[in-house]
């Protein structure tokens, strides 16, 4: 045991603590909370009901009021518990409140009005996930559809991305031709030339060929990434041309070796770029607010964002739907990290 | 020629049974290519690989990129170029119309200067914070360390979040009701709506910036910490170096390259930034959280009296800005490969 304490606390020095493994830890942590704890705390708020959501000071766990259905009243009554006159504790019904007054019976008597300060009462409270939260917005929003929208984005967007680069690469890679240097250096200068830069007449292009309000608006300019190309040349570059030749002895065409050679001994490449566009256009948010201006094609992140944006936020709502757009991204995370930050410290590209 | 696909043992996998219509698909495809290759011979095929990509790169990069000048020289709402007014440089006198360059009022389109002017101080102290933190991060991540892929993951998290869901976050932590005025009504205070002070909400476009991507920056700094030989320091203890000594004269000037590359990813980030203030402020209250990239955006496309043109205007001067910053880290990365080579 106390070999695992000295591994974990191992220090500086030999003697004491310097003041860097203080420091150390102190960042660690209160890096964990920062980092984690908003996301954690967004969760833990998108089960509580939108009474919950009201309150101050929150409560970490979500809570209900509990009600009851008193006899002669339509509505079921929030429960309160009341220290009464004499000491004694009782759980009464609300009926209404005035200022500081508030008007209650006993569920058992419901025609005995009992005058109570609010300051004495406390509501009775129990521990509920507002699931409602999560499944109102599949059944009465367009939310499925919206999370259709981005799911379809997100594929199709990926699997052109991978098919039209890697063609591109594997151009770039394996083929002498007049112009490659030129075609290679036109493809990395693109990387200078961002969204926020070009989307006015980019908006017209779109436009003019009849993708506004479409899908395949959102997709078409994405899918030519330089980074893509870059990243699976790269890899290319280090597959053997005798490869290649043999395959043509063999007669297999050009199409053959680029989809039955090529392609599978690029696929730990293929596979980071996967993991990155996914992740690009799963968050894409800027591109598809533009051209999208139908509420049914909406995205998830443009939904998202319209919704949170009105004047009376129903954020119950907004919550939950804001942990559904999580999920995929946090799957990354957990299961493919490795992939990812090994491909950012390889190539410095996002 | 067969596919040579190594297969696990026999039977048919689940893959191999998704596999079968691609199969056939692509084998349907292979004839007309074969034509297409004896037409155009094995050269002319790396055209062929190419065209797509170059294709979708030309209409959906080149062809703005050089309409964007067209566009900044045209008037009117209308959206094809040819229905445009031709201008000439009015756009660009609009923009610079300014009695006095320090104050966005005296300006014709004030709006812009003020965006400018936001976008001028966020860039400064985003970088410079963003620099720090990941910095001290990355070290910090570079000591001997208990889980240290662990620790990675905590601060590379937010990275892969969507700017919506940053902006949303922080806009549920930094309400009313939200959890910074818990904390801050445990220690006494009253709760304050932070997101409508011009003052708070500008830092807190700052602070949620360097949150979602502080992460990216130091897996870079870490990568480049960890290349440095050890034995440089062992040398430096053997000689009776203070760490703080080692800092400045091994660690600093052997992790420059890395460095000024995150300096300049940063600097370019920082000046485009939109997605998560937009969820967050929507650049408000009033504009003290109007950055550039949104004025654009609601010129060409968001408010009732949209300018193209003006906003055609305003990105490519935004884009010059880039491509000098770009020039620089170019410029910076040739400089420091060759300080490497001397050493």
């Amino acid at each position: 045991m106390s070999r695992v304490a000295e591994f974990i606390f191992r220090r500086r020095g030999r003697d004491g603590w310097h003041w860097t493994d203080v420091f150390t830890w102190v960042w660690l942590i209160g890096g964990l909370f920062i980092m984690f704890g908003p996301a954690v705390w967004l969760v833990g708020s998108s089960f509580k009901s939108p009474a919950a959501l009201a309150e101050f000071p929150p409560s970490i766990m979500p809570y209900v009021t509990q009600k009851a259905t008193v006899e002669g009243y339509d509505k079921p009554l929030d429960l309160y518990e009341v220290t009464m006159a004499d000491g004694s504790r009782k759980v009464l019904a609300e009926v209404r409140r005035i200022g500081i007054v508030s008007q209650m019976v006993s569920p058992d008597k419901p025609t005995e009005i009992v005058k109570v300060k609010i300051a004495e009462r406390t509501p009775v409270r129990t521990m509920s996930f507002a699931t409602s939260n999560y499944s109102e917005p599949f059944t009465h929003f367009d939310f499925v559809r919206y999370l259709w929208n981005s799911v379809f984005v997100t594929v199709t967007a990926t699997l052109i991305t991978l098919i039209v680069n890697s063609m591109a690469a594997f151009a770039l890679s394996k083929y002498e031709f007049r112009g490659r240097t030129f075609a290679m250096l036109l493809i990395l200068a693109t990387l200078m030339v961002p969204l926020s830069v070009i989307m006015v007449p980019l908006y017209s292009i779109v436009s003019a060929l009849g993708l506004f309000n479409n899908l395949w608006g959102v997709i078409l300019p994405t899918v030519a990434t330089p980074t893509g190309v870059f990243i699976l040349r790269q890899y290319m570059l280090t597959i053997p041309d005798e490869l290649i030749d043999a395959a043509r002895m063999d007669k297999a065409s050009e199409w053959q070796i680029y989809w039955r050679i090529i392609l599978p001994l690029t696929a730990p490449a293929l596979a980071v770029l996967a993991i990155f566009s996914v992740v690009w256009r799963w968050n894409d948010f800027l591109w598809p607010l533009i051209v999208l201006s139908r509420k049914e094609l909406y995205t998830l992140q443009v939904g998202l964002s319209i919704y949170s944006g009105e004047l009376n936020v129903q954020w119950h709502f907004i919550l939950a739907m804001t942990v559904v757009t999580m999920i995929p991204v946090v799957l990354v995370f957990i299961f493919l990290q490795r992939f990812i930050t090994t491909g950012i410290a390889g190539t410095g590209l996002k | 020629m067969k596919a040579d696909v190594p297969r696990e043992g026999g039977g048919f996998s689940l893959g191999e049974v998704v596999m079968v219509p691609v199969r056939l698909a692509l084998s349907a495809i292979d004839a007309p290519l074969r034509w297409v290759q004896r037409r155009l011979g094995i050269g002319g095929m790396a055209t062929f690989f190419l065209l797509p990509n170059m294709l979708i790169f030309g209409i959906f990069v080149l062809l703005p990129f050089f309409i964007n000048f067209a566009y900044s020289m045209t008037g009117g709402t209308a959206l094809f170029l040819p229905d445009r007014s031709f201008v000439g440089g009015d756009q660009y006198a609009r923009l610079f119309d300014c009695v006095n360059y320090t104050d966005p009022n005296s300006c014709a389109e004030d709006t812009f200067w003020t965006a400018v002017g936001n976008t001028a101080w966020f860039v400064v102290l985003q970088v410079t914070l963003m620099i720090l933190f990941s910095l001290v991060t990355a070290l910090i991540l570079n000591r001997e360390l208990m889980a240290r892929s662990f620790w990675r993951a905590v601060f590379f998290f937010p990275v892969l979040l969507s700017p919506v869901v940053v902006g949303l976050i922080w806009k549920w932590i930094l309400q009313r009701q939200g959890l910074l005025n818990f904390g801050l009504y445990g220690l006494g205070f009253d709760p304050y709506t932070w997101l409508n002070d011009r003052n708070w909400s500008f830092a807190a476009t700052v602070g949620v910036s360097i949150w979602a991507h502080m992460g990216f920056y130091t897996l870079i700094l870490l990568a480049g910490l960890q290349a440095i030989p050890k034995d440089l320091y062992e040398a430096a203890e053997m000689d009776g170096t203070r760490p703080a000594r080692a800092f400045w004269r091994i660690t600093l000037p052997l992790l420059m390259p890395n460095l000024l590359v995150v300096i300049v990813l940063v600097l370019i980030r920082a000046v485009q930034i939109f997605d998560e203030v937009y969820v967050l402020t929507g650049g408000g209250p009033g504009t003290s959280t109007l950055y550039i990239t949104q004025y654009i955006y609601e010129t060409g496309f968001a408010t009732q009296l949209r300018n193209p043109g003006l906003a055609a205007a305003a990105s490519i001067l935004m884009g010059a800005v880039l491509v000098v910053l770009t020039l620089v880290q170019l410029g910076l990365g040739r400089k420091g490969e060759k300080k490497g080579a001397r050493k």
